[in-house]
């Protein structure tokens, strides 16, 4: 494979393609609202209309505006219909001659599209993510090409140092730093893993890319791979997102055909290989050093850090570990050039962020949107507040490592200092909105009942101090809590911050502490007072 | 000594089936050159087999890749997805992530739980039905999510999932 | 290497390069509680009670598995650690079923030792009270559940010392215990060699040997070390 097969195979794509297309959002969301009867559909009314080879029927990823799938677009012309049933088949068939079509369609000058800025998802929902030609016909694997041919490692480092991408698993560590201290560190083998255990209850966007742009993923990973020295990668995808594994699998298959993965990729002496490794359910793998055990197949705890994973990692070597969405960055900085994506985003956070809009609000979703955009924009304009207009009453980040942040603290801007500032995280980007009838100290709960099962036992500050504290806001929530089990709380909280050994536990007091600090009279409500429910 | 060639027949008509699941089990061993860091590949495998982790698969697995039991049997119970029980016939699994949770499926779990009279994480008494419980299937787009026998459903409803429940186990009153 | 000078608790320490800080704080005659750690075992950081501070570090460090280096400035017991360690011993009373006065590790337990050191005088957490199991299958040994911290002291004795590894942890969060093999009766593990290495490793009365009355019970946990140490002479 070189430079001009991958052309080659470009423009045979481009010349092959009907100039009418149908779209059917696949993901795993319209899947299961039955996106596939619909495609099958479309293709039996074009069939006995005898236009089957005018138009192309194709199944793409996530369209973003999940909550009102299945979705279906139509191009050249554009259009995106929502809430799509199979009887719907016929008059979108009709709308590609612009014949009458009473079909629900999405405003597309609504704020969800027009305010959203995507990169890492710029080819979601546009090609087929189950054809690697889909994907080099959008220019795919061009830039591993030029990386390989034309810059030395070295300098693919300095682009992503200079660019300022932060990690987007949760905890915002320069990447390019990461590469240079991989690269840097002395192994005889190095690894690239990335981490796709998406564990936080109200996060899909690794799920989504990971269904909808496969290629995207792999080809920053070969990238990364070449820059730090390693042959061999990895990615860690969670057992539940069957979908993703699957195209996953298919697009290794197909990369690995064309000669874009494995041995002398582009005929150059550069080699790698990627595995993917399946979760078995547990939470605590998203932590580098759990997941790096999970790999090696043992019981997935964590260990003191340092050495980090960039110095002994997976087998005691040096190992990088970026999460999908990072990942999935690298071939638009490289292409477009560090400049281009520092000007997105704020002083400190640069580019965009991908993230799952959820909870009670209309617009639920996958969405993109540049670094710094405030949370009132996210909810009231793009979310377009609550489906039956309850006033909204917090926003929760970051899953159970994060917080909650009421609604007066709307305008703060989404970046990493500035949430970490209120009590908060970024998180991998699961965002769930949650109005005035949601009680703080259940929400409370519910993320200290989740770390409770998923801790994995090996330090007592989190092993024991999830269920202590987990039994006080039962009391609490039941009306039998005293005064000083408010105080019991919160030195609890203090210990598990500070002295649990990983991240999960360090972390698992959040949503507890930024509800105690905002919400506080909620809590103070409970104190005594027996509370019925039954209902 | 009484009926020998009924045994034999019976055997032959029941092992197929069970050496063709060793032997894919054999061949996923091997793809990995039975080194133990396969060890969950292999558990997957197994589990997908069988449908559940026996104690004799567990053994025969840590003896195949030359892993102590114990190690093994640490490992299988750590993850969530292994079972050493087995499934009942049919399964549905609530959701219970974030986005599902503020869009009420804890009430829902708790619906099912009384209409079926089967504790979540257990099966029925008759190992026909097994009310699971997962956290975030990451398909919050259509919460609250359900998973009836591997096909998932969205914005879930007591009274419908009921009623599918019922059809499946042939109760349909 | 030259050696490395750094403060502990205000005083100036010299410490051989690649030595850890517990082994450093202990040269100085500080000490400092402990209890996943065990001289002649690797080192797991699990039980956080040798947190201590080092200065220009964000995070509260073990010393059992942190590294010495030049210039190092570490306090071992401010008010706050003290605060914690007393927290911790305090979870780990309420976890499980601690009842001293019938325990046939009474005074010669590490655990209750620790409470003491920390100045544990009451527990104010609820007590758990899970319900644990009693193995008495083994001719020599037994295993008492309600006494066992997690420790893990005696799946690495029996690993890196004995090397079957008949123990592991099974399960996970509160829910972890120690098992043997499968999860069976440990008289029944065709791994075990009854070398007794664990019971010399458990820092209570979990792991016991049978027969033995109450004060008799040979505590000799430092006899672990001991073998390492023997090992290390070759004639």
């Amino acid at each position: 494979m070189d430079l001009h097969e991958l052309e080659a195979i470009a423009e045979r794509e481009q010349a092959q393609r009907p100039h009418l297309r149908i779209l059917c959002c696949a993901a795993a969301g319209c899947q299961a609202s039955g996106a596939l009867e619909i495609k099958r559909r479309l293709e039996l009314v074009l069939s006995a209309a005898g236009k089957l080879a005018e138009v192309e029927v194709t199944p793409v990823g996530c369209m973003g505006l999940c909550g009102h799938g299945p979705l279906v677009r139509i191009e050249p012309e554009g259009t995106v219909f929502e809430r799509v049933t199979p009887a719907d088949a016929e008059e979108i068939v009709s709308a590609l001659e612009q014949g009458p079509c009473n079909v629900l369609h999405c405003d597309l000058n609504h704020p969800f599209f027009t305010r959203q800025q995507p990169i890492v998802l710029r080819h979601c929902g546009r090609i087929n993510p189950e054809r690697i030609e889909d994907y080099i016909a959008v220019g795919g694997y061009r830039t591993l090409y030029h990386v390989i041919h034309d810059l030395t490692p070295a300098e693919v480092i300095q682009i992503i140092a200079r660019s300022g991408l932060r990690g987007r698993g949760g905890a915002g560590y320069p990447t390019g730093l990461k590469w240079a201290t991989v690269a840097k560190s002395p192994g005889e083998r190095k690894f690239v893993i990335c981490n796709a255990d998406e564990g936080d209850p109200g996060a899909f966007m690794d799920r989504s890319v990971l269904e909808s742009d496969p290629h995207l993923v792999l080809e920053g990973m070969a990238i990364a791979a070449y820059a730090v020295g390693a042959e061999q990668g990895f990615i860690y995808v969670r057992g539940e997102y069957p979908l993703a594994i699957e195209r996953l699998q298919k697009a290794i298959v197909q990369a690995r055909r064309l000669g874009l993965l494995g041995a002398q990729i582009f005929e150059s002496g550069f080699n790698f290989r990627v595995d993917i490794r399946v979760g078995a359910g547990a939470f605590v793998c998203g932590e580098e050093t759990a997941l790096i055990a999970s790999i090696e197949g043992r019981r997935g705890q964590p260990r003191p850090r340092p050495p980090y994973p960039a110095e002994k990692g997976l087998w005691g070597m040096p190992t990088l570990i970026n999460n999908v969405e990072t990942f999935a960055n690298v071939t638009a900085i490289i292409e477009n050039g560090p400049e281009w994506f520092r000007q997105i985003g704020t002083e400190k956070s640069k580019g965009t962020k991908v993230f799952a809009l959820t909870g009670k609000i209309r617009n639920t979703g996958l969405i993109e949107v540049p670094m710094g955009i405030t949370l009132r924009e996210i909810v009231y304009e793009i979310g377009d507040g609550t489906p039956d207009g309850t006033p909204v009453k917090a926003v929760q980040t970051g899953g159970p490592s994060g917080g909650c942040i009421p609604a007066e603290l709307f305008d703060t801007p989404v970046d990493y200092e500035s949430l970490a500032a209120v009590g908060s995280i970024m998180g991998s980007g699961g965002m769930v909105v949650m109005d005035e009838h949601t009680n703080m100290v259940d929400v409370a709960r519910f993320y200290i009942e989740f770390c409770k099962d998923e801790s994995c036992g090996k330090c007592i500050p989190c092993r024991v101090g999830t269920v202590q504290l987990f039994n006080l806001l039962t009391k609490l929530r039941n009306g039998q809590a005293q005064p000083r089990d408010l105080d019991t709380i919160e030195e609890l909280c203090e210990l598990m911050r500070e002295t649990s050994l990983c991240g999960l536990g360090q972390s698992a007091p959040n949503p507890v502490l930024s509800t105690l600090q905002y919400f506080r009279h909620e809590y103070e409500q409970l104190i005594g007072v027996e509370v019925d429910h039954g209902s | 000594m009484t009926t020998p060639t009924t045994d034999i027949a019976t055997d032959r008509n029941v092992r197929p089936v069970s050496d063709n699941r060793r032997k894919i089990l054999e061949a996923t061993m091997k793809r990995f050159q039975y080194q133990g860091d396969a060890l969950i590949e292999v558990l997957h495998k197994a589990q997908e087999l069988y449908g559940f982790l026996s104690p004799e698969l567990l053994s025969e697995v840590a003896q195949r890749l030359r892993l102590p039991p114990s190690r093994v049997y640490g490992v299988a119970t750590f993850y969530h997805f292994f079972s050493l029980v087995p499934q009942g016939e049919h399964s549905c699994t609530v959701c219970l992530g974030t986005a599902c949770y503020v869009r009420g499926a804890a009430h829902l779990l708790h619906d099912l739980e009384t209409l079926s009279g089967v504790k979540a994480g257990h099966t029925s008494s008759d190992g026909r039905f097994s009310l699971l419980t997962a956290r975030c299937l990451g398909a919050c787009g259509i919460a609250p999510a359900v998973v009836l026998d591997g096909e998932v459903i969205g914005h879930a409803d007591c009274s419908d999932l009921t009623a599918r429940i019922q059809k499946l186990l042939g109760r349909e009153e | 290497m030259a050696a490395k000078t750094l403060t502990i608790d205000d005083h100036l320490v010299s410490a051989r390069p690649g030595e850890t800080l517990l082994e450093a704080i202990r040269e100085a005659g500080i000490v400092i509680p402990t209890l996943c750690h065990l001289d002649g075992l690797s080192d797991v950081g699990a039980c956080r009670l040798c947190l201590v501070e080092i200065e220009g570090q964000r995070r509260l460090q073990p010393a059992c598995m942190t590294m010495v280096s030049e210039g190092m400035v570490v306090r071992t017991s401010t008010p706050r650690l003290q605060a914690y360690r007393r927290q911790i011993v305090e979870l780990l009373f309420a976890e499980r079923n601690h009842v001293c006065a019938v325990c046939v590790a009474s005074g010669n337990c590490e655990l209750q030792r620790l409470a003491a050191m920390v100045g544990m005088d009451h527990v104010r957490y609820d007590y758990l009270s899970p319900d644990c199991s009693v193995d008495i299958s083994h001719p020599r040994f037994g295993i008492d559940h309600n006494r066992c911290v997690l420790c893990t002291r005696c799946v690495r004795a029996c690993d890196e010392i004995e090397g079957v590894h008949t123990w592991d942890v099974a399960g996970r969060g509160v829910q972890a215990r120690v098992i043997t093999d499968m999860n069976q009766p440990w008289g029944t593990s065709t791994t075990c060699t009854s070398c007794g290495k664990c019971q010399l490793a458990c820092p209570t009365g979990a792991i016991f040997p049978r027969g033995v009355t109450v004060g008799e019970r040979p505590h000799a946990s430092e006899r672990i070390a001991l073998i390492i140490e023997a090992r290390k002479q070759r004639w």
